[in-house]
């Protein structure tokens, strides 16, 4: 596979095309806005708890490349179901992965399928695409 | 560039010129994963041939030194060579020597004149300055097409001045709309800024007409010329504006190099920007005198060597010939507007307007975002430009937030034009598989 076709490989492009979580909630529990400057890309994220305090969704809506709006789909799958210090320790996890510079393979049994996201390190001018929605989730729960 | 149909007075350079060119620029022999470069970003920054690197570093390693100071041989050698790029500049502008002022890029270049004008607001300059006071019931007028650069320093200037900045709107295809400017402009204008060529649509804008509507409503006018200097011949004079701005960076020089045309009666009864030394006769501590333009608008230590590379520059573009240049590109405007307009889902920004291009173009695909696009082709060596391209509000009236733009320049070959039209299509291709 090339780095191409890693950086774009199928379950990124589905997510792209028919997102998980897309579609905001009339109730705005925790919210974020993020924007990439350099690109106009932008998403509006919301992180809803159940009563227990776990997250029961990620719901989001914005506009950007396919492996901004792959990984915001990616997170939202991610987080249903996990406590805030879970979601933490994902997205942190995550980051260490995208800032890597391609060394460090992200971790599949703990970010599940958002690992396919592990080309993105290489393209050191698209991990902020990458990181869109996990920085606006991670300022979401600070909100919360 | 014809004298009657059909009869074409200015040759594009040929095939086997375009290859010397190609081998007077270094860095058009990278290769980029695995495949040789294919530049076609020169919108954004162009390329530096042999003579301007060389000069550059000629300048560093024989006479570096002070300019307009110091008795030494070094510093009287600078001060000539730095002279002598200001009138290299101010030639192939069709300007007098003292009316190109020194910036560090376009956007200074524009904001030089913004804050002069925002002094003279204050009361500085005096009653020449007069006809550069902005006050409440004045206005700004720029277009809503505009470079970053040419929109916000007048929304600064109006914000500070209490002065209202208008902005000259696009039809559906992007066009200007001349006939709301006529309304726009009026006796309440100030000053017009406005851009020779789009940097996102890259057509020639019709100067004549919007010159002629400032005149008679008594306005200054500014011309962005960013990207019209390096691709077309350009003669201030003849445009008839008051103000026009370069950015070396584009034209083949390096980066850090910009200048200001100013009409001599314009910039001689205009207050500094910024001040300090250099830039003055008398100083006390209480108040100074300043130095005639262009020296009054060029405090501190200047950018020597980048003004001598950036004369480089324009000698080398003079030698090849600006007419040429401009046949050359001419073609390639046409052949990327055409080419990408076939695709099925690729829409061409501007594409429907009747009016000359230069050899840029920026386009949407639809379902796939610029960035995606660029990262396709960039795997094939094609460089171009994604984002929004420091044009969010054009981008907002052709009802997209990003664009991939391919521009080119002098050293462009066909063959490059037709890659990254083949691109787009493998992209598209790329992209939707599986789907």
């Amino acid at each position: 596979m090339s780095d191409l076709q890693n950086l774009y490989q199928e379950l990124i492009l589905d997510h792209s095309r028919t997102p998980h979580g897309y579609g905001l909630r009339d109730e705005i529990p925790a919210q974020s806005h993020q924007l990439n400057p350099t690109c106009g890309d932008e998403i509006t994220l919301q992180v809803h708890r159940d009563a227990d305090g776990s997250v029961e969704a990620i719901a989001w809506e914005g506009h950007g490349c396919a492996i901004s709006q792959a990984s915001a789909s990616l997170l939202a799958e991610l987080a249903e179901g996990l406590s805030v210090e879970d979601l933490e320790v994902r997205i942190a996890a995550f980051r260490e992965a995208m800032r890597s510079r391609g060394k460090i393979e992200p971790d599949e049994e703990l970010l599940g399928d958002a690992a396919a996201l592990g080309g993105v390190s290489k393209y050191v001018a698209r991990v902020k695409c990458a990181m869109l929605a996990w920085v606006a989730a991670e300022d979401a729960l600070t909100r919360s | 560039m014809s004298v009657s149909p059909g009869v074409d007075v200015i040759a594009p350079l040929n095939e086997a010129e375009v290859r010397r060119i190609r081998g007077d620029f270094p860095i058009l022999g990278a290769r980029v994963h695995g495949h040789p470069l294919v530049y076609l970003d020169s919108g954004a920054t162009s390329q530096r041939p042999t003579a301007v690197l060389d000069a550059e570093r000629d300048f560093a390693t024989s006479m570096n030194s002070a300019v307009h100071r110091g008795a030494h041989t070094l510093a009287a050698e600078a001060t000539e060579l730095f002279e002598d790029a200001r009138a290299a500049v101010a030639r192939f502008v069709g300007a007098a020597d003292d009316e190109i002022v020194w910036t560090s890029n376009a956007t200074e270049a524009i904001n030089l004149v913004a804050y002069s004008l925002s002094n003279a607001s204050l009361g500085r300059g005096g009653a020449a300055a007069e006809r550069f006071r902005l006050r409440e019931g004045d206005e700004i007028v720029t277009t809503e097409m505009e470079h970053h650069a040419n929109l916000i320093p007048w929304q600064e200037l109006a914000a500070r001045t209490g002065a209202t900045l208008k902005v000259i709107p696009l039809d559906d295809d992007g066009a200007l709309r001349l006939d709301i400017a006529a309304e726009l402009i009026t006796a309440r204008t100030k000053i017009v800024a406005f851009t020779h060529v789009s940097n996102v649509l890259g057509v020639v804008n019709p100067v004549d007409q919007l010159v002629a509507l400032a005149q008679e409503a008594g306005a200054l006018t500014l011309l962005d010329a960013c990207q019209s200097a390096p691709h077309l011949p350009l003669d201030v004079r003849a445009l008839g504006v008051d103000f026009a701005v370069l950015s070396g960076h584009k034209m083949l020089g390096p980066t850090g190099i910009g200048a200001l045309y100013g009409r001599r009666e314009v910039l001689a009864a205009m207050p500094p920007f910024l001040t300090g030394g250099s830039m003055i006769t008398t100083v006390t501590t209480t108040e100074a005198e300043y130095l005639p333009p262009p020296q009054r608008f060029e405090a501190g230590t200047q950018r020597v060597s980048q003004a001598i590379a950036l004369a480089a520059a324009v000698g080398y573009l003079t030698e090849v010939g600006m007419p040429r240049i401009a046949a050359h590109e001419a073609s390639f405007g046409r052949r990327l507007v055409d080419g990408l307009s076939t695709i099925e889902g690729v829409r061409v920004l501007g594409a429907g307007i009747d009016l000359p291009r230069v050899g840029l173009a920026s386009f949407d695909v639809e379902g796939i975002h610029s960035h995606d696009v660029g990262q396709f082709l960039d795997d094939l060596g094609i460089a171009v430009r994604v984002g929004h391209h420091c044009a969010q509000p054009l981008h907002r009236r052709l009802g997209v937030t990003s664009s991939t733009r391919a521009s080119t320049y002098l050293y462009t070959t066909d063959a490059e034009v037709d890659a990254v039209i083949e691109g787009v299509a493998g992209a598209i291709d790329f992209f939707r598989r599986g789907a």
